[in-house]
């Protein structure tokens, strides 16, 4: 059989999943004792970094904002027994979030849902999946909006109304959330689909 | 509390996700039996919605804002075998598209924010409803589910980073259990101002959550339930059982019962000595068990001041 498009863009996805997943758990069963191979675990990570052409100043920009919890869990750490690891802890679990943003980057929703497909997960999961990745930046958009409009025609600024306000915006979009999702259904049993 | 990777070590790491799987799994077969055709679509809606209802921030002190973590309330919403896929899947889709959370921690976070806070919460939820009734009812239960729900997973939370060596439970369990008794206050608010908002506007809604609970629903959360019983089992009760021998002494070599490790509830317990208590666990328990009834007496309160007179008049039961 040869191989098409398809099946090669799911072997390389598969391929990057396998190779995330094997990266950081080399990295986080790296024994404390031993610093310097974190040094060369970095040295793949950075090979993974110019294997998947990641762009870089995005990359820095999504590790920078999620490393306070790192120093958070780290700064927890360094308090009480082992207090002279959390160096290497903080080390080994920014390695580990650099690899996870790659892969992020690095693999789409479709790809990876044409890997877990091909994984034999259950289709629920996975129509749960492709539809939340569907509907996440339409649903966000109209959070935008609804607190647009309610910041435009509200000038209040005590804290008690910013909050149910704020909070009828969520009610309010859940509410169109499950309008939505009879449309959806409609949607899909026009197109043949079959629980 | 997305637990990044590094955390935790091989065997927690392991632990967590198979138990993770189980549940996702058994909860996704639960779906399948209870759930009508039509609301599939559902699912993956409430998802996008949990997931854009995250990004909306309440003002809290000075600049800081907080959001909605929202697994009670998405459980009180859509049953608890329909929370736990809806959780799992924003979990899922927050690590792989916005590396929030770790991928090796993935089965941990999932644990923890998708099964015990999930069914955590939908058990106070239920039970609190029934306790109080009405709308009211309704709303005071949701706030304390939710402030329940989000103790009840820092403290898995803690238990998981213990069981890796990484952080020593007397300093992960009152530092965790105490930042989230806080943040559960913003939670339980969120969550019930927003069950509030759509009880006014869609009451059809609820009426999933009103309806006598169907056997299987019933059936799927009792094992739900002791798959998470389970897990927390294996996380906490190494740590949190009552013997002093081995607990005593790491405390004591660690310095608890310092102020700073209990911030928030030990202070007022700090001095205070009630017979049988004298080791500090069974003061974190008494502090807790403070910290859980002051909730719960705020979440009835809040209900009060929330829900006028007038619309609890109204037949908002079938």
């Amino acid at each position: 059989m040869s191989a098409t498009p398809e099946s090669r863009s799911r072997r390389n996805a598969a391929l990057k999943v396998a190779g995330a997943l094997l990266l950081v758990l080399l990295i986080t069963l790296t024994p404390v004792s031993r610093p310097l191979w974190l040094g060369a675990e970095g040295l793949l990570v950075a090979l993974a970094v110019a294997v998947c052409r990641v762009p870089l100043v995005p990359l820095a920009r999504r590790v920078l904002l999620l490393s306070p919890f790192i120093a958070g869990a780290a700064l927890a750490s360094a308090v009480g027994a082992h207090a002279s690891d959390w160096q290497t802890l903080a080390v080994r679990s920014s390695l580990c979030l650099v690899t996870v943003v790659v892969l992020s980057q690095a693999v789409t929703i479709a790809e990876l849902l044409a890997v877990l497909r091909a994984a034999k997960v259950p289709t629920l999961l996975l129509t749960t999946l492709a539809l939340m990745h569907r509907y996440l930046f339409v649903l966000a958009d109209e959070s935008a909006r609804m607190g647009r409009a309610r910041s435009a025609r509200t000038f209040s600024g005590r804290r008690r109304f910013a909050w149910i306000a704020a909070a009828s915006v969520v009610g309010n979009l859940f509410v169109r959330a499950s309008e939505r999702a009879e449309r959806v259904y409609e949607a899909m049993c026009a197109r043949g689909w079959k629980a | 509390m997305h637990i990044p990777d590094g955390f935790l070590d091989a065997k927690t790491a392991l632990a967590t996700a198979t138990l993770s799987a189980a549940g996702l799994a058994y909860a996704l077969r639960q779906v399948r039996a209870e759930l009508p055709p039509r609301k599939v679509p559902l699912l993956g809606l409430s998802a996008a919605f949990l997931f854009a209802a995250q990004m909306v921030n309440f003002p809290v002190v000075g600049g800081t804002s907080g959001h909605l973590v929202g697994a009670a309330l998405v459980a009180a919403l859509l049953g608890p075998s329909a929370a736990v896929v809806v959780l799992s899947t924003v979990l899922i889709v927050q690590c792989l598209l916005f590396a929030d959370g770790g991928l090796l921690a993935l089965g941990a976070n999932i644990f923890n924010m998708g099964l015990v806070a999930t069914l955590f919460g939908y058990a106070v939820y239920e039970a609190c409803r029934r306790l109080v009734g009405g709308t009211r009812g309704r709303v005071a239960a949701i706030a304390f589910a939710g402030w329940c729900s989000a103790v009840a997973a820092s403290i898995s939370c803690a238990g998981q980073l213990a069981w890796s060596g990484t952080i020593p439970w007397p300093v992960a369990l009152p530092a965790m259990a105490g930042v989230h008794m806080l943040i559960g206050v913003g939670e339980g608010l969120i969550s019930a101002l927003v069950l509030l908002a759509v009880s006014r506007t869609r009451p059809d809604l609820l009426q999933g959550a009103l309806n006598p609970a169907p056997p299987s629903r019933t059936r799927g959360f009792v094992v739900l339930g002791l798959i998470s019983s389970l897990g927390v089992a294996l996380f906490v009760a190494p740590f949190a059982c009552p013997w002093p021998d081995g607990l005593e002494s790491v405390a004591a070599r660690l310095g608890f019962g310092s102020r700073a490790a209990a911030p928030l509830v030990a202070t007022p317990l700090h001095d205070y000595r009630i017979p049988g208590l004298s080791s500090p666990a069974m003061a974190t328990a008494a502090a807790g068990a403070v910290g859980t009834l002051v909730a719960f007496f705020l979440a009835l309160a809040f209900s009060r001041l929330v829900v006028r007179a007038r619309e609890e008049g109204k037949p908002t039961r079938p």
